[in-house]
C-alpha cells in the first residue's frame, strides 16, 4: 500500500527529547506505566454561502500529554511548552493527579500487553496535501460548484463547505514503543435549498460524497464524480418538493450505503464498543444491549449479516498504523452470520475482560485529551455474488428505496432508532415509482437487522462515514468510516414526520 | 510574553489594513466515574492565539483567520504573516464592515492588565472526598453511581486595530450524577451547573438520586401516545437551547428556517404562543454571567469577526409569547432591517407570574394524571420546517396520579417541535438555574421554569433503561 511522506516539520520538533524527559520523570516517581503523546493537528474550515465566502479559518493545535498508571490509578496532564523541563513537570502533574484521584478510585488499572513497536512510522495514502493548495483555488472551486447550482432557477440557496485535517501524532511509552504517524482527511459537501416563496415551504438536497481519508485529489475527481452529482441536484430537489407525502405503515426497504452507513454507525458501531457495553458510558452516551455475557450467542441480525471492525481499510477515516496506546491496527469480526462475536477494545477493557490483546481502538482527538476507546471502521460485508440495487428492488412489491443520510437518533441502549434520508422513492411491483417525502424509518435494532433478507454484491459497496462522531466527557470527536452494500429489509415501520408534528 | 503583551505585539507587527487579535488562556480540571469508581481524570492548560487580518481591496475587504495553540515569542510573527497571506488569497467578505470603535464597546469591563485566571485539580478539594464517601454509601446501599465533574476557566483578551482592549474571564462548571440499580433497570439523574464548586452539596444530590430510585421500584408500562407531561427545567433547557441555536436572523431571512415568513422576511413580531413566556439573554444575569461583548473567532451564519468587541445588551428573543428578536450580526441586521442583536452566552425563560410561579413539587401535586420527566436525550432535528425534533426520555419518567408519584414508567422516543410546543404549554413553573442534560457543553448558563404540556408526543416506546 502506497504511503505518503510524513511532513518533515513534524519530526523536526523535539519529539524524543520531550518523551525521554517525561517518561524518565514518570518512572522515577513510581508510575508502572507511562506514555507520552505529542500531536500537531491542522484544521481548515471553508464555508461559502450562496457563493460568497462566509468562513475560511485555519486552526493549528500543537501540544503534548503524559498519561500514567500510578499505583493502579490513572493520571493525565497536558502541556503546551515544548521543552524537556515542561515535559518533566507535566509528568509530575500527571502523577499528582493520579494521587488525588486514588481517593476515589476503587478499581486497579491494568493494561493488556502489546508487542513493542520500536520506532515505526505510518502515513495515510493520499496524493495532494490539502494544506499545500492555495486558499484561492479552494474558494474558486467551491464557488464554481455553488454557481452551477445557483444558476438553476429551481435552487434558491447553496451552502458549500470543505473541512480538511492534517493530523500528526508521536507516541512513546515506557515499554519501548515509539510511533510517528500522519493522517489526511477531507470532507467537501454541498447543500442546496429550495424555497417556495408563496407557501414558505422549503427543503434541501445534499451531496452524498462521503468524508474520506484522501487528499485534495478527492475534489478534482479521484474517488467521486462531483460533476454528475451536482448536475443531478436541482431535478432531485424539485421532485422532492413536489412528491406526495408518505402513507405511514410497514414497508420493505432497500437502503443505499449512503444512508445505511449511519444506521450501522448508531446501531452496530456504538453498540459493540466494549466500554459502553460494560457500563462505562452509562451516565452519558449510554450503554448497550449487547452485553458481554451474550458474546458468541446474541442473535444480532439475520444470517447474511457479517460485520467487521478494522483500522486498516484504505482511505478509512479510522484507519491508522498504531493507536494512541501503541497498539497496531487490526481487522476482526464483530458480527458473524448474525451472531455477536466481537467488540471494539482498548488496552484497559481488554485486560479487564479476558482478552489477551487490545484491537487498537484507543484515540484522543487532541494533544490535551485523554485517549478513550473510539469506533473503528465498522462495515457490513457484501455478498460474494453480483447482486445489484436493481436486483434487490425487483424483489419488493410495496416498499421504499432510501438514499442519503439525514436525521438520526437512537436510545441509550441502542434499541429504538429513527432515521430519515436525503430522498425516498416508492417501490411498486419491483420498480421505482417516483419520490415520496416526509418519511422516517423507525425500529428496534435487533428486529431491524433480523429483517435484513439480502445484501448486495461488491459493486454496490461504498465506504461512507462521519467526520465528527462525538463521545466521552469532556467531549471528543473522531472520524470513522462505514462500508456497506445496498441491502434489503422486510416490514420496517415508516412514519410520516408531518403527522408526527401534527395533532 | 503575557497574553496582553502578545496582543499588543501582534497588533504592532500587523501589516494588514486592520487586525483583530484574540488571546485565550484556558485551563480545565475534570473527574469522571462509573460503577462507584473513578475512570478518568485530567487537568489541561491551553493557550490559543487567533489573528484576523483584514485586507482592503478593489472589491471589498478580505479576511485571513488563523488560530494556533502554543504560540511563542519566536513563532508569533509567522502566525501574523500566515493570516495576512490567507487574507490576500481570500475572496472579499460579505459581512465586511468597519471594526468596532471604543464607543461601541462596553465601558465597564474587567481590568485589561490583570493576569489570566486559572483552575486546577484543587477545585475538587472538597468535592472529591465527598464523592468518595458517596461511592462507599452507594456500594452499601446497592446502587451504582456514574458521572462527570468539570471546571473550566477561559480568560479572553481581545485587541483590535480600532483601539479596543477588552478582557473577559469565563468560569464554567458542571456536575452530573447518574444513579442506577445494580441490574441497571432503574436509573435516575441529577445535575448542577456551578461557577466554582463551592455550592455543590454531594450529599443532597445523592439523597435526591436515592429518592428517585425508590420511586422507580414500582414500575408501570405505558403505551406510546400523547400525554400530559411536566418537563422539568433541565428538559426545557435542552429544547430551548435548540430553539435558540435555530434562531439565526440570516437563515430566517433566507427563507430556510422555522422563523422564516412565507413570501419573504422573518417572523419577528409574530405571536408564537398565547402563553406569556419570555425567553431572554443578559450578560449580567446573576450567576449566569457571560461576555458583555461579542467574541468571534471566525465568521459564521450568526457571527462575524468584524463585530468583535460590540457591546451586548440584555435581549428578549421571545417577549411574552411574541418573537421579538433573532441572533444577528451587523451584516444580517442590515439585510433584515432589524436591530443588531447578536447572540449572548446565557439563556433565561420566565412566565409572567409576579409571585414566580409554582415549584416543581406544587406542579406534581396539582396533576391528576400525567408524566413527570427527568431529562431528554439524543435530541436531533427531523424537519427544519417546523423544527420538529426527535429524542428520548431518560433516567426517570414518572407517572403522577392524584398529585403523587405512582411509579416509574418505560422510556419513550418523542417527536416534538419546541416552537409548536410553546403554544401548548398549560402551566409554567418557577424559573431556576438548571443544567441542560444534552447541550451543557454548548451552553451551561441557563435558568428555566418547569413546563406543563397537555399533549406531549411520546411517539414510540423505548425499552432502554
Amino acid at each position: 500500500m502506497g504511503m505518503s511522506e510524513i511532513d518533515p516539520a513534524f519530526p523536526a520538533l523535539p519529539l524524543r527529547r520531550l518523551a525521554d524527559a517525561a517518561l524518565g520523570r514518570a518512572r522515577t516517581l513510581g508510575a508502572e506505566h507511562a506514555d507520552f503523546r505529542l500531536e500537531r493537528i491542522r484544521n481548515q474550515h471553508i464555508r461559502l454561502r450562496d457563493g460568497s465566502v462566509e468562513q475560511a479559518s485555519d486552526v493549528e493545535d500543537v501540544g503534548f500529554a503524559v498519561r500514567v498508571v500510578h499505583e493502579g490509578t490513572w493520571g493525565f496532564a497536558a502541556g503546551i511548552d515544548l521543552t524537556p523541563d515542561a515535559a518533566s513537570r507535566i509528568a509530575e502533574q500527571a502523577v499528582e493527579v493520579a494521587k488525588v484521584a486514588s481517593a476515589v478510585n476503587r478499581e486497579r488499572i491494568e493494561l493488556a500487553d502489546e508487542p513493542v513497536h520500536d520506532d515505526v512510522t505510518w502515513a495515510s495514502p493520499y496524493d495532494i496535501d490539502p494544506f499545500t493548495v492555495p486558499l484561492a483555488d479552494k474558494t474558486e472551486l467551491l464557488g464554481d460548484w455553488s454557481r452551477r447550482l445557483l444558476g438553476d432557477e429551481r435552487i434558491d440557496h447553496v451552502d458549500a463547505t470543505l473541512m480538511q485535517v492534517l493530523e500528526n501524532k508521536f507516541y512513546a511509552d515506557t515499554a519501548g514503543t515509539v510511533t510517528t504517524q500522519q493522517r489526511v482527511r477531507v470532507y467537501p459537501v454541498v447543500n442546496a435549498v429550495r424555497v417556495d416563496s408563496q407557501t414558505g415551504k422549503f427543503d434541501t438536497m445534499r451531496t452524498l460524497a462521503p468524508p474520506t481519508g484522501r487528499g485534495y485529489e478527492y475534489l478534482t475527481g479521484a474517488g467521486w464524480d462531483w460533476d454528475t452529482e451536482l448536475e443531478s441536484i436541482p431535478e432531485l430537489l424539485a421532485e422532492k418538493m413536489a412528491a406526495p407525502s408518505v402513507e405511514p405503515g410497514s414497508y420493505d426497504l432497500v437502503i443505499e450505503p449512503s444512508n445505511l452507513w449511519l444506521t450501522i454507525h448508531e446501531s452496530v458501531g456504538h453498540a459493540t464498543e466494549l466500554d459502553r457495553a460494560l457500563g462505562y458510558e452509562a451516565a452519558f452516551a449510554g450503554t448497550s444491549f449487547a452485553t458481554p455475557d451474550k458474546l458468541g450467542t446474541l442473535p444480532y441480525g439475520s444470517a447474511v449479516m457479517n460485520v467487521t471492525g478494522d483500522r486498516t481499510a484504505r482511505h478509512g477515516l479510522a484507519s491508522i498504523g498504531y493507536d494512541d496506546e501503541g497498539v497496531a491496527a487490526q481487522r476482526w469480526d464483530l458480527i458473524r452470520g448474525g451472531t455477536l462475536v466481537g467488540y471494539q477494545l482498548d488496552r484497559r477493557v481488554a485486560a479487564m475482560n479476558g482478552w489477551d490483546r487490545s484491537n487498537g481502538c484507543a484515540y484522543a482527538d487532541s494533544p490535551a485529551t485523554m485517549p478513550v476507546q473510539r469506533m473503528a471502521n465498522v462495515s457490513l460485508q457484501p455478498s460474494p455474488h453480483e447482486i445489484s440495487a436493481a436486483d434487490l428492488i425487483s424483489r419488493v412489491d410495496n416498499g421504499i428505496y432510501v438514499v442519503g443520510d439525514n436525521s438520526w437518533s437512537i436510545d441509550m441502549q441502542r434499541y429504538n432508532f429513527q432515521f430519515t434520508a436525503q430522498r425516498f422513492y416508492a417501490i411498486r411491483g419491483g420498480e421505482l415509482a417516483g419520490q415520496v417525502r416526509d418519511a422516517a424509518y423507525q425500529a428496534t435494532t435487533t428486529d431491524f437487522w433480523s429483517s435484513m433478507e439480502a445484501v448486495g454484491g461488491p459493486s454496490t459497496y461504498v465506504l461512507g462515514g462521519a467526520f465528527n462522531c462525538g463521545k466521552g466527557q469532556p467531549g471528543q470527536v473522531a472520524a470513522v468510516s462505514h462500508g456497506c452494500p445496498t441491502s434489503l429489509f422486510r416490514d420496517v415501520r415508516v412514519l410520516n414526520t408531518v403527522q408526527e408534528a401534527g395533532r | 510574553m503575557t497574553p496582553q503583551e502578545t496582543v499588543e505585539r501582534a497588533l504592532t507587527l500587523s501589516r494588514a489594513d486592520n487586525c483583530v487579535v484574540l488571546a485565550d488562556e484556558s485551563s480545565t480540571a475534570n473527574l469522571r466515574w462509573a460503577g462507584n469508581t473513578l475512570t478518568t481524570n485530567g487537568v489541561t492548560r491551553a493557550r490559543t492565539l487567533t489573528v484576523v487580518a483584514l485586507v482592503n481591496g478593489g472589491s471589498g475587504t478580505s479576511t485571513g483567520v488563523v488560530s494556533r495553540t502554543g504560540v511563542t515569542d519566536e513563532t508569533l510573527e509567522g502566525l501574523i504573516r500566515d493570516a495576512e497571506r490567507a487574507a490576500a488569497e481570500n475572496a472579499p467578505a460579505e459581512d465586511a464592515g468597519p471594526l468596532i470603535a471604543p464607543e461601541q464597546a462596553p465601558t465597564e469591563i474587567a481590568s485589561w492588565d490583570e493576569p489570566p485566571s486559572e483552575t486546577g485539580i484543587g477545585v475538587f478539594d472538597d468535592f472529591a472526598p465527598a464523592l468518595g464517601k458517596a461511592f462507599a454509601r452507594s456500594e452499601a446501599k446497592e446502587r451504582k453511581l456514574f458521572g462527570f465533574a468539570e471546571h473550566t476557566m477561559v480568560s479572553t483578551y481581545l485587541g483590535t486595530s480600532s483601539g479596543l482592549r477588552l478582557r473577559h474571564d469565563q468560569p464554567s462548571g458542571t456536575v452530573e450524577v447518574n444513579g442506577k440499580s445494580p441490574d441497571f433497570s432503574r436509573s435516575a439523574w441529577v445535575g448542577q451547573a456551578t461557577r466554582d464548586f463551592t455550592d455543590i452539596d454531594v450529599d443532597r444530590l445523592d439523597d435526591e438520586l436515592a429518592t428517585r430510585l425508590e420511586w422507580a421500584t414500582h414500575r408501570v408500562e405505558l403505551p406510546a401516545g400523547r400525554y400530559e407531561t411536566i418537563l422539568p427545567p433541565s428538559a426545557v433547557a435542552d429544547l430551548m437551547i435548540y430553539l435558540y441555536a435555530s434562531a439565526g436572523a440570516r437563515g430566517a431571512h433566507d427563507g430556510r428556517t422555522v422563523f422564516s415568513k412565507a413570501g419573504g422576511g422573518t417572523r419577528v413580531g409574530e405571536t408564537l404562543t398565547d402563553v406569556p413566556l419570555t425567553l431572554r439573554s443578559d450578560p449580567g444575569a446573576p450567576g449566569l454571567e457571560c461576555p458583555s461583548f461579542e467574541v468571534a473567532h471566525a465568521s459564521g451564519s450568526a457571527s462575524s469577526v468584524f463585530d468583535n468587541g460590540l457591546a451586548l445588551r440584555p435581549t428578549e428573543w421571545i417577549a411574552e409569547g411574541k418573537l421579538a428578536a433573532l441572533q444577528q450580526t451587523r451584516h444580517s441586521a442590515r439585510l433584515t432591517g432589524l436591530p443588531v442583536t447578536p447572540g449572548i452566552g446565557n439563556l433565561v425563560m420566565e412566565g409572567d407570574d409576579p409571585r414566580g410561579g409554582p415549584s416543581l413539587d406544587d406542579m406534581v401535586t396539582g396533576t391528576e394524571r400525567g408524566l413527570l420527566l427527568t431529562c431528554l436525550w439524543y435530541i436531533r432535528p427531523v424537519d427544519p420546517q417546523t423544527l420538529l425534533l426527535t429524542g428520548l426520555t431518560r433516567d426517570g419518567v414518572y407517572l403522577v396520579e392524584d398529585g403523587k408519584i405512582a411509579g416509574a414508567v418505560n422510556n419513550f422516543r418523542f417527536n416534538e417541535s419546541p416552537v409548536d410546543m410553546l403554544g401548548r404549554v398549560t402551566e409554567a413553573g418557577r424559573t431556576g438555574k438548571t443544567l441542560p442534560r444534552e447541550f451543557s457543553e454548548g451552553l451551561s448558563r441557563v435558568a428555566m421554569p418547569a413546563l406543563r404540556v397537555g399533549d406531549f408526543n411520546m411517539s414510540t416506546v423505548s425499552q432502554a433503561s
